[in-house]
């Protein structure tokens, strides 16, 4: 049985089993290394993507859910205008650290803008509540949604 | 704000936002083997017999007979082994690595192997410790005097738990032979330790071994020395297949089995006379762990902030670093600080209320300023800036008011507020950066007037490529786009050390500095040009004596105030970070965002281990707090006011007057916090992680 889902806007199938993770079918058949493992419990978020249209942990999607289901890793994203003006927010405040937690970051930053254009700081805070990110303090992170939220208006 | 302190875009910017950055784990090699390690599952034994099953083809069993070098890891003593001998010492000390080609497979021999121990009786308790792998001791003054004429004496005992580092990726290796030699990458803080570990554990000659860093997703002191097992360990593996091995670590494995901050029990005997403090007489006790790893070094530092950033003229302080079979400790942002500087800080404040003063009135009459003699006799060469922080933290916080105010609160809902103060010695303990580092740096100018930095510190998160990249450009009056750095290859770079002790920039950032004034003056354009420099003590410095523990710890301090105001509900025993505000000196930030981000990031990661991050092991030695699940570290919301402020105070002798930086912010948020906490429920506190669950203990003693 092939399973059958939209990744990062292409029509894909794969052979895996539908109880392997989605994390380690992304990762290992279709080299999207973008999306990270960092605890393979559902609780870091190092490895999240968008599944129709929510921010999930990979790691806890079994493949046999995700039939016909539409899923944008980094990879996918990082093609978009929205990506561009997050990208540039997060630059300008040096949010980067080391970098792991970041794919998650970003699809994370996507979901609480797609679901609200003008967050506040707490809702923002709340919105990233599921990365963790041992580096920065979660400010600069902050810092950088608001700035999206504000450069990009009408993008999402 | 200096104009080197402006912002520029991250070097490793681009290569993470958009997830092409490779960490060790995105690597895959051609006909690459993966490995997984078989751990005891005891505390202490014998090994008596290891029962493996047949392998199938492709599949090996690697032990300490395939260590072809010396079974022993490099780090300073060389006491931990690749492969366990006949003795395991605590819960997951490495016996065999199973390899092949499925993870899975491998993943079922390991389980079918059986090891048949001789089980020994284990040391778990420090107290308990038979064995003392390190021992110092120092004095000045005439304590048992101040001790003997006192009016008073205060005793009390500090204790302080595990931390976590907790880096997003977990310790990962690559090793492949090739050509007679071998090649090492991976996630990794210090690749000439790494290095060092990989020729004995081989027997190979220094040129026949590579080490690469790889992107590292996060270090904070957890891939200083632990890395130099784990290569030792993948290289012997890749030496005996003839192929490349992998060894990522899941989370659990990397929680349980890698080192840690050193739990510590500090016990403080404070003299007083007349109202003044006389003298401390201080024991410091921290638990190694199975093996010494780095152990020598955090204790020394641990133990030359001992006193805090107070002038104590009697003072004796005793520190042991002792063996129990459990999971050795290591290196941790603040390396042995944090554990001391929680003590004293809460000490002063218990004999502050004891005198009828608040703490913070107590601590500012023996702060040391510039001139004052150091724990060791050295000197404090620099400005202090302790005034004016403590001055701007109380503009910010209203900390001497909501100190009174908050005193005997009665209600559901009760807040506290707590202030600490603190240094962070920069570069490494004693003269090690002098007679053991002896650190190189280069730059090399390129035919078309491009620049390349190389050096061995690796950027691990903290920015290191962009902060040496500013320096040399700026020195030369170039465009920062015209210098580059890539991650350290041994094979490319010279030993500039190791990035560790909030040296890197300071230390080797000078030297690049320095290399970048010379090649201005050279510089010929079109030409290569390759300019290198070489450590020298500065002159000002009394040179440390370990032996006598006496001189120059450092050249100089970062200096901090932290205030953190809680809120206890004292109905659920839950507590809720008001707001952290932290003023730190670190000299002149060669970068304002990157300062900020190692000030935030760092503060929380110290609130994390004062409030929540509790680890513990079982009467067994099993470390019970092995996933984030049950260790828990601040998350986005825990504390959404964290403000931090930069107190410009130039350094003369760093590169634009920078000093140490990334180990400061974590130093004081225990202190802090506790003291919010204490102000909060009105009880003396002594223990770190100071939980829920303990605050639920105290209500209920205070209610009874």
């Amino acid at each position: 049985m092939m399973i059958k889902f939209i990744l990062n806007g292409q029509a894909v199938t794969s052979a895996a089993k539908a109880n392997e993770r989605l994390l380690d079918v992304l990762r290992d058949e279709f080299r999207l290394t973008g999306v990270k493992c960092g605890c393979k419990e559902g609780e870091c978020g190092a490895c999240s993507v968008i599944l129709d249209g929510r921010l999930v942990n990979t790691c806890m999607v079994a493949m046999g859910s995700i039939e016909g289901s539409t899923v944008m890793t980094i990879e996918g994203y990082r093609e978009t205008e929205r990506f561009a003006v997050l990208d540039k927010a997060y630059a300008a405040v040096s949010a980067v650290q080391c970098g792991f937690c970041i794919p998650g970051m970003m699809l994370a930053s996507e979901c609480i803008l797609a679901n609200n254009p003008n967050p506040t700081e707490a809702q923002i805070r709340t919105g990233i509540s599921g990365n963790l990110c041992r580096c920065t303090g979660y400010n600069a992170i902050v810092e950088a949604i608001a700035i999206a939220a504000k450069e990009g208006r009408g993008l999402w | 704000m200096e104009k080197i302190s402006k912002s520029a875009k991250k070097k490793d910017h681009d290569a993470k936002i958009s997830g092409r950055a490779l960490y060790v784990d995105d690597h895959v090699m051609e006909g690459m083997l993966h490995g997984r390690l078989l751990r005891s599952a005891k505390a202490k034994a014998r090994i008596a017999d290891i029962l493996v099953p047949e392998l199938p083809e492709g599949y090996f069993v690697v032990g300490k007979s395939d260590v072809t070098g010396i079974n022993q890891v490099h780090i300073v003593l060389d006491d931990t082994p690749v492969y366990a001998e006949e003795l395991v010492e605590y819960v997951g000390d490495p016996i065999l690595m199973v390899v092949g080609p499925d993870f899975k497979e491998v993943e079922r021999i390991l389980h079918e192997i059986v090891v048949v121990y001789e089980e020994l009786v284990p040391v778990l308790d420090m107290r308990k410790a038979d064995t003392v792998f390190f021992n110092y001791n120092y004095a000045k003054g005439n304590i048992d005097q101040a001790l003997e004429e006192a009016d008073r004496v205060f005793i009390e005992t500090f204790q302080t738990g595990y931390q976590e580092q907790a880096y997003l990726e977990t310790q990962g290796i690559i090793a492949y032979p090739h050509n007679g030699r071998m090649t090492v990458r991976g996630s990794l803080q210090c690749p000439y330790y790494v290095h060092g570990a990989v020729a004995k554990a081989l027997g190979y000659a220094g040129k026949d071994v590579q080490i690469i860093q790889d992107v590292t997703g996060g270090g904070f002191g957890g891939k200083e020395a632990y890395p130099s097992i784990l290569a030792a360990q993948t290289a012997v593996a890749a030496k005996k297949a003839n192929k490349p091995v992998k060894v990522i670590f899941d989370r659990r494995e990397d929680m349980e089995f890698t080192s840690k901050r050193h739990p510590s029990i500090s016990t403080y005997k404070v003299a007083v006379k007349n109202g003044e403090i006389t003298g401390m007489d201080i024991d410091v006790m921290f638990n190694s762990g199975a093996y010494t790893t780095l152990s020598p070094v955090v204790l020394q530092r641990g133990l030359i902030c001992a006193n805090g950033v107070y002038r104590i003229d009697n003072l004796r302080v005793a520190g042991r670093a002792v063996k129990t079979n459990t999971v050795p400790c290591g290196a941790y942002r603040g390396f042995g600080a944090p554990q001391t500087f929680f003590a004293v800080e809460m000490i002063m404040d218990h004999i502050a209320k004891e005198l009828g003063m608040d703490s913070l009135e107590l601590k500012e009459k023996y702060m040391v300023k510039q001139g004052d003699a150091t724990s060791t006799s050295g000197k404090y060469h620099f400005h202090v800036p302790l005034p004016e922080m403590i001055e701007r933290i109380d503009e910010l916080t209203a900390y001497r008011a909501k100190r009174k105010l908050y005193q005997n609160q009665t209600g559901r809902y009760r807040r506290g507020i707590g202030l600490s103060m603190f240094f962070h010695g920069c570069g490494f303990t004693g003269s090690g950066e002098r007679d053991l580092i002896k650190a190189v740096a280069k730059i090399r100018k390129n035919a078309d007037d491009t620049v390349e930095v190389l050096a061995s510190n690796s950027d691990i998160g903290q920015g290191l490529k962009t902060t040496f990249c500013k320096i040399v450009a700026d020195t030369l009056g170039i465009s920062y786009d015209q210098v580059y750095i890539d991650n350290p290859d041994t094979d490319r770079v010279p030993d500039s050390g190791p990035t560790v002790a909030s040296r890197s920039l300071m230390t080797v950032g000078g030297l690049l500095q320095r290399a970048a004034v010379k090649l201005k003056k050279e510089w010929k354009t079109g030409e290569e040009q390759v300019i290198e420099e070489h450590y020298v003590e500065p002159d000002f410095v009394i040179p440390f004596s370990l032996a006598e523990f006496k001189g120059d710890a450092y050249p100089t301090y970062s200096w901090s105030v932290n205030a953190i105001e809680v809120e206890v509900d004292t109905l659920t025993a839950t507590t809720k970070v008001i707001g952290a505000w932290g003023i730190f000196d670190v000299g002149v930030p060669i970068d304002m965002n990157i300062i900020q981000g190692q000030m935030q990031g760092g503060f929380l990661q110290g609130i994390g281990y004062a409030s929540m991050e509790q680890m513990d092991y079982n009467d067994k030695g099993m470390i019970r707090n092995n996933s984030f699940s049950d260790y828990i570290i601040p998350t986005a919301v825990d504390v959404p006011t964290l403000v931090t402020e930069i107190m410009n105070n130039p350094y003369t002798h760093g590169p634009y007057g920078a000093k140490g930086a990334g180990e400061l912010p974590l130093v004081g948020a225990a202190p802090a916090y506790v003291e919010a906490m204490e102000n909060a429920l009105g009880a003396n506190l002594n223990k770190i992680p100071f939980t829920t669950e303990d605050t639920m203990r105290i209500l209920q003693e205070v209610n009874k």
